[in-house]
């Protein structure tokens, strides 16, 4: 059994319908990437998996649990860990207690996960006592994947994570990805370099008005002619 | 010498007294305001009614004929601040909570804790009457004079009100290692940032919104105890001081209770400063000045002593309206 399943999704904010039938299952361990136009779905399937908006229709199962229309406090006790595109740290919180806050749902002793996290994003330990509101974007993106990381997540959803960073800083975040990723952390993301993205995925999904388009390996999408025309810009 | 003893005494002792008072109940204000997003303007009567909490456990307490080295009524003030802050959580939860899960907006609550406010005046005159009434059922108030060097009189310091500094100094140790130390305090200001991440993190808003009423609540009765102990217990009491309040928590930057401290004790001094007659520290060296001393130099008449921290608050809002500590704009 796939570790998060998706199945034929409908949701929308109110009355209004945005998702309209998405499909998407990941094994442990992969790495999803959701890829189309602006506004074919894809942060709203990101929220749709914890409760941000009204689920109509379809289905959600997370490691064997129905986790349709589960509320965002509940989501770190599933070990799903989502990072925000915007507003993802605590800007007046030290960075290490945003990690703090991190691990707030657990009671043992996650010194170890603070020493890993340190030891993955190493800018982060000199600035540990700073308020994380003063760092650069690059560095509030470490921050916000430290958070993430704290819960030692089953399951990380990322939400563009490069939006807004220089290239050079983009290349790094996916190599971040895939370091995570190694860990044996799944991995869920959406993407708006979907070139880049796609070649890092071992699944991707083409979403376009609010349901898959194509739904491969992320090397299949990426050779495949009729999604590189319409989807990857040629 | 005795110029500058009154002046310690009229000026900088009533400051401090009505600078903490301001600053206990800003902290309230300014953290509500932080973690609920609303202007709680029924603040100012949780203040009374933990001051008539105190009252009932102060007769109480004489009642049974025991007596203490120290006031009873601060004494009783203990069980009461934990009293009100049941009670405040009480409010909460029947008037407010109702609003904030039907996705009301912040207009919307503050129009709810007017209604509050009016609700508890209400009932706390219909329980108590409109009398003033006297803290101190067992003993009259003791006074401290502290001799001055070079002056034949003294510095003039009452037990409530040497109570009250060191209670307000407790308190703010107390609520800074709350907020630095404490997984809930560190919570606290993580909701204030950002209540939506904080959400997604797994934070546990509802304990966060019941340690803000404790702390509110508690607070709100403490200042309230204090204020009567100081003057008198008036129903009408604290409702008359929530505009400097309210001051004190903008001027202090919204949402920052450090803020709300420093907010309180300016809001404070500029008050007792400016109703204070100057001319008594001019007229030792009126022989050197080139004018006149005039017999009266406040800058502002006692009775008006309500717009000074109007007066703050519009200078602060025109050139810093996140105010001292950069809190959020109104």
């Amino acid at each position: 059994m796939s570790l998060l399943d998706i199945k034929d999704l409908h949701a929308g904010y109110g009355v209004m319908s945005i998702l309209k039938g998405v499909n998407m299952s990941l094994e442990a361990g992969e790495i999803g990437v959701i890829v189309g136009p602006n506004g074919a779905g894809k942060s709203t399937t990101l929220k749709a998996i914890f409760g941000m908006l009204n689920i109509t229709e379809g289905s959600i199962s997370f490691d064997g649990a129905d986790i349709t229309g589960i509320r965002s406090e509940q989501l770190a006790e599933h070990r799903i860990a989502f990072v925000p595109q915007e507003h993802n740290v605590f800007p007046t919180l030290t960075v290490h207690e945003n990690l703090e806050m991190g691990a707030y749902v657990r009671r043992d002793d996650f010194s170890s996960v603070m020493d890993h996290v340190y030891d993955i994003f190493p800018p982060l330990q000199d600035k540990r006592n700073q308020p994380a509101g003063e760092l650069s974007g690059g560095q509030r993106q470490m921050v916000a994947f430290g958070r993430a990381l704290m819960i030692e997540p089953k399951l990380i959803l990322l939400d563009e994570p490069t939006a807004g960073l220089s290239p050079m800083f983009m290349s790094q975040i996916f190599d971040r990805v895939i370091a995570i990723n190694r860990t044996g952390v799944t991995v869920a993301m959406v993407e708006q370099n979907a070139k880049q993205a796609l070649a890092i995925a071992h699944k991707g999904f083409v979403l376009a008005g609010g349901r898959n388009s194509y739904t491969d390996t992320g090397q299949n999408l990426l050779n495949n002619p009729e999604v590189a025309a319409s989807f990857l810009g040629g | 010498m005795n110029e500058i003893v009154f002046f310690l005494n009229k000026g900088i002792t009533s400051g401090l007294i009505i600078g903490s008072i301001y600053a206990l109940g800003a902290i309230g204000v300014t953290l509500i305001f932080g973690i609920l997003r609303f202007a709680h303007f029924a603040h100012g009567d949780m203040m009374t009614l933990g001051a008539f909490v105190t009252l009932i456990l102060t007769a109480a307490l004489a009642a049974l004929g025991i007596t203490l080295p120290v006031p009873l009524a601060f004494i009783a003030m203990f069980p009461a601040m934990a009293i009100t802050a049941v009670m405040a959580i009480g409010l909460d939860k029947v008037f407010y909570k109702p609003l904030r899960q039907a996705g009301a907006r912040p207009v919307v609550l503050v129009m709810a804790s007017v209604g509050v406010t009016l609700m508890l005046q209400g009932v706390i005159r219909l329980f108590a009457g409109v009398r003033s009434r006297d803290m101190f059922i067992e003993a009259p108030k003791e006074i401290f004079r502290i001799p001055f060097p070079g002056a034949t009189r003294p510095l003039i310091v009452t037990e409530p009100q040497a109570l009250l500094i060191v209670f307000t100094i407790v308190a703010v140790v107390v609520l800074h290692w709350f907020l630095t130390r404490s997984r809930l305090g560190k919570a606290m200001r993580a909701v204030s940032d950002n209540p939506e991440l904080a959400r997604i993190t797994g934070i546990n808003t509802n304990h966060v919104v019941w340690a803000t009423w404790i702390i509110g609540g508690a607070l709100a009765c403490a200042a309230g105890t204090m204020l009567s102990m100081d003057v008198t217990l008036k129903p009408d009491l604290s409702f008359n001081i929530l505009l400097p309040i309210f001051a004190a928590t903008i001027v202090g930057g919204i949402g920052q209770p450090y803020g709300a401290i420093a907010g309180g004790f300016l809001v404070g001094f500029c008050e007792t400063l400016a109703v204070f007659n100057w001319a008594i520290l001019l007229r030792p060296i009126k022989d050197q000045l080139w004018f006149e001393v005039p017999r009266n130099l406040a800058l502002v008449p006692t009775e008006y002593k309500l717009m000074v921290p109007f007066l703050i608050l519009i200078i602060v809002l025109i050139y810093r309206p996140t105010g001292i500590f950069k809190g959020r704009v109104l």
